[in-house]
């Protein structure tokens, strides 16, 4: 329990914790984009509604993992790591689209 | 003086199994409570290969079951209801309880600390809570036979449309496999962690153990693919009870989707189940042939590349499911491109053993079985790669022998290996080495008679999950039961031939083999507390000096 403690305290002495305003705008910042998400929707822009619908959920899970999960202020390892996750689920989601858009 | 370790606390004889207690205040006991809450890394290895042993056991005698039906056509043995539930439970036992936590969940869990120089994994509760969330997920599959309409009945890939529409218990079977996959994500995440963190100083990558390598490259599949495994398995759920239409074209949804989204996990799970057996296998051939081992960096770099290039190539199981010719044009090219790195390691352990001093010892022999079993396994995946020649052999029994092939003929042997090398180091004892190889034959015979018909009905036309068969593939079918007879005494063999060695087998000494990696440094059988300071860093492959004992 003090490892964790210690290990808080140095993380926030790092960088300072958030204040609840920066948090805030953060929280607004995503209801925003979850209500461009469904205005999106509601235009019929054929294939690249996808992609909109992708683009702007990607750009809500960065909001989340950078500051309400701290990955802005970890080191490069974390970065790395992170992004190589995130890089694997692009091309995931990327080679399902070489069937999906293909199809006859 | 031998070079006998006794035992801690002064005790004239060996505990039955399992490491050696300290005698210290930190010392637990060895009652059953001591074990299941253990967050000791080989207690929690230990209890792995107990619960892999018991599901191994039961989804066997479901394979022989099987067998026994198919051997003459027509109506036996079983109804095609009571067929239909016997090789799913064969396929989801097998697969998520068995082959997919092998080797990391146990052999890793003792050994990765161990070849890193470190005393435990960075998370030993969580080590303890993905035993325990193993142990709950088998309760479950198994419960799922027993309760509801019916054992499930959809074969281990719970294809949508028939998976959400069986009355049989498919919802409680994806729970299981659902908190199967967090048990694997948990020991995936830890082992990335240990790695990194916990290596003694001077222990560089490049010093790194190659099944240290294989664990880590395992590791980043276990965490990076499985949650999409557990997504696929709360979404049949929710279509079995919410009724959502995700995979149902009348409702705009896709049952094409479905299969993606189970093969983006379940192909690289094939790695998974088939990398940490390699890091095996080059762990045992350098010690066996006396030399180091050739290409080091190239074996460490291929795991990396199939753990890689194994995630982008799902959809060559879709290739008559009517998806896009594009698709099926890029994903048969990169399933070619997994071979290179698969046959990288197969040449580089080859040229380790090219004018070696081999001892043909029980553990070489397994690898050896694995080389050749893996090859050929290996080859024909090609054939199912290849668009052109898939289209004809695609749900036959051709799929069953290639599998087979790889996963027991690869990772099976893979993990009898791993019994037979680090046995007496994890129990203290030594097996019978003729006994040992007796029944590596037989298992590897029968084997072979077993599957390699298979390969000749598929390219006659078998399909696979028949319930009978047309009297031309009488003969064939009667000789693959043979061979599951066969393997069934070799293995039978091998498990009393350990047992025994395991009761009254000569106690071991330190380094039997003559190893270069660190726990052969480390008291036979293994103390609790395995390093009392930072351990230097050896060269894992390095031999000079280290010679087997006795």
């Amino acid at each position: 329990m003090t490892d964790m403690t210690d290990t808080k305290n140095a993380h926030e002495a790092q960088h300072g914790p958030l204040s609840y305003r920066f948090l805030a705008l953060v929280w607004a910042g995503l209801m925003a984009l979850t209500a461009l998400t469904i205005a999106a929707a509601r235009v019929d822009l054929g294939f690249l509604n996808v992609a909109a619908a992708l683009g702007i959920a990607s750009a809500k899970a960065s909001l989340v993992i950078f500051f309400f999960m701290h990955l802005k202020y970890e080191n490069r390892l974390i970065k790395g790591m992170v992004l190589t996750a995130f890089v694997i689920l692009a091309i995931a989601i990327g080679l399902t689209f070489v069937d999906v858009g293909y199809r006859y | 003086m031998d070079q006998t370790d006794h035992p801690a606390g002064g005790l004239t004889s060996r505990p039955f199994f399992g490491p050696q207690g300290s005698g210290g205040p930190g010392d637990k006991g060895t009652g059953l409570a001591s074990w299941i809450f253990s967050t000791d890394h080989k207690r929690i290895g230990l209890l792995y290969l107990g619960v892999i042993g018991l599901m191994f056991t039961t989804a066997l005698v479901l394979g022989l079951i099987l067998r026994l039906k198919l051997m003459t056509p027509g109506s036996t043995l079983l109804t095609p209801q009571q067929y239909n539930a016997m090789f799913t439970l064969h396929g989801v036992i097998m697969v998520f309880m068995v082959v997919i936590p092998s080797i990391p969940a146990s052999f890793g869990n003792i050994f990765l600390p161990l070849h890193i120089g470190a005393n435990d994994v960075s998370f030993p509760r969580l080590n303890n809570f993905s035993w325990w969330l193993y142990v709950t997920g088998m309760v479950l599959a198994i419960t799922s036979i027993f309760t509801g309409a019916g054992a499930p009945d959809t074969g281990w890939t719970f294809y949508v449309p028939f998976s959400e529409r069986t009355t049989t218990n498919v919802s409680l079977a994806v729970i299981a496999v659902f908190i199967l996959g967090f048990s694997s994500i948990l020991t995936g995440l830890n082992f990335i962690t240990t790695v990194h963190r916990l290596r003694t100083p001077g222990m560089t990558w490049r010093k790194l153990s190659l099944f240290v390598w294989s664990l880590y490259a395992t590791g980043w599949i276990q965490v990076l693919a499985t949650p999409i495994l557990g997504i696929t398995a709360l979404l049949i759920f929710a279509e079995r009870v919410l009724h959502l239409g995700l995979f149902d074209p009348g409702r705009g949804g896709d049952p094409l989707l479905y299969q993606h989204l189970f093969w983006i996990y379940s192909h690289p799970a094939v790695y998974i189940m088939i990398l940490p057996a390699m890091g095996v296998i080059s762990e045992i051939i350098p010690v066996f042939a006396r030399k180091p081992i050739f290409g080091y960096n190239m074996i460490a770099f291929s795991s990396l590349a199939i753990a890689f290039a194994g995630s982008l190539v799902w959809a060559h199981h879709m290739f008559t499911s009517g998806m896009s010719d594009t698709a099926v044009l890029i994903f048969s090219f990169l399933t070619f491109v997994v071979a290179i790195p698969s046959a990288i390691k197969v040449f580089n352990w080859l040229s380790t053993l090219y004018k070696g001093s081999i001892s043909l010892d029980p553990p070489l022999l397994y690898a050896l079985g694995f080389i050749f079993m893996f090859s050929i396994g290996g080859l024909t995946g090609l054939v199912l790669g290849a668009a052109g020649t898939d289209i004809h052999v695609h749900d036959t029994y051709f799929v069953v022998a290639h599998f087979h092939y790889v996963i027991f003929g690869g990772t099976g042997l893979g993990m009898f290996a791993a019994m037979h090398y680090w046995f007496p180091k994890v129990f203290g004892r030594m097996y019978d080495h003729g006994r040992a190889a007796w029944a590596f034959w037989l298992v590897l015979l029968g084997m072979n008679v077993l599957y390699f018909p298979m390969f000749i009905m598929g390219l006659q036309g078998m399909p696979r999950r028949y319930y009978d068969y047309l009297p031309q593939y009488g003969s064939m079918q009667m000789v693959s039961t043979w061979g599951s007879w066969l393997l069934a005494v070799g293995l039978a063999l091998m498990f009393w031939n350990l047992y025994r060695g395991c009761r009254y087998g000569p106690i071991a000494t330190r380094n039997p083999w003559g190893g270069a990696t660190l726990e052969w440094t480390l008291p036979t059988p293994l103390p609790h507390e395995a390093f009392e300071g930072d351990p230097k860093a050896p060269e894992p492959y390095d031999f000079k000096g280290i010679n087997p004992d006795g």
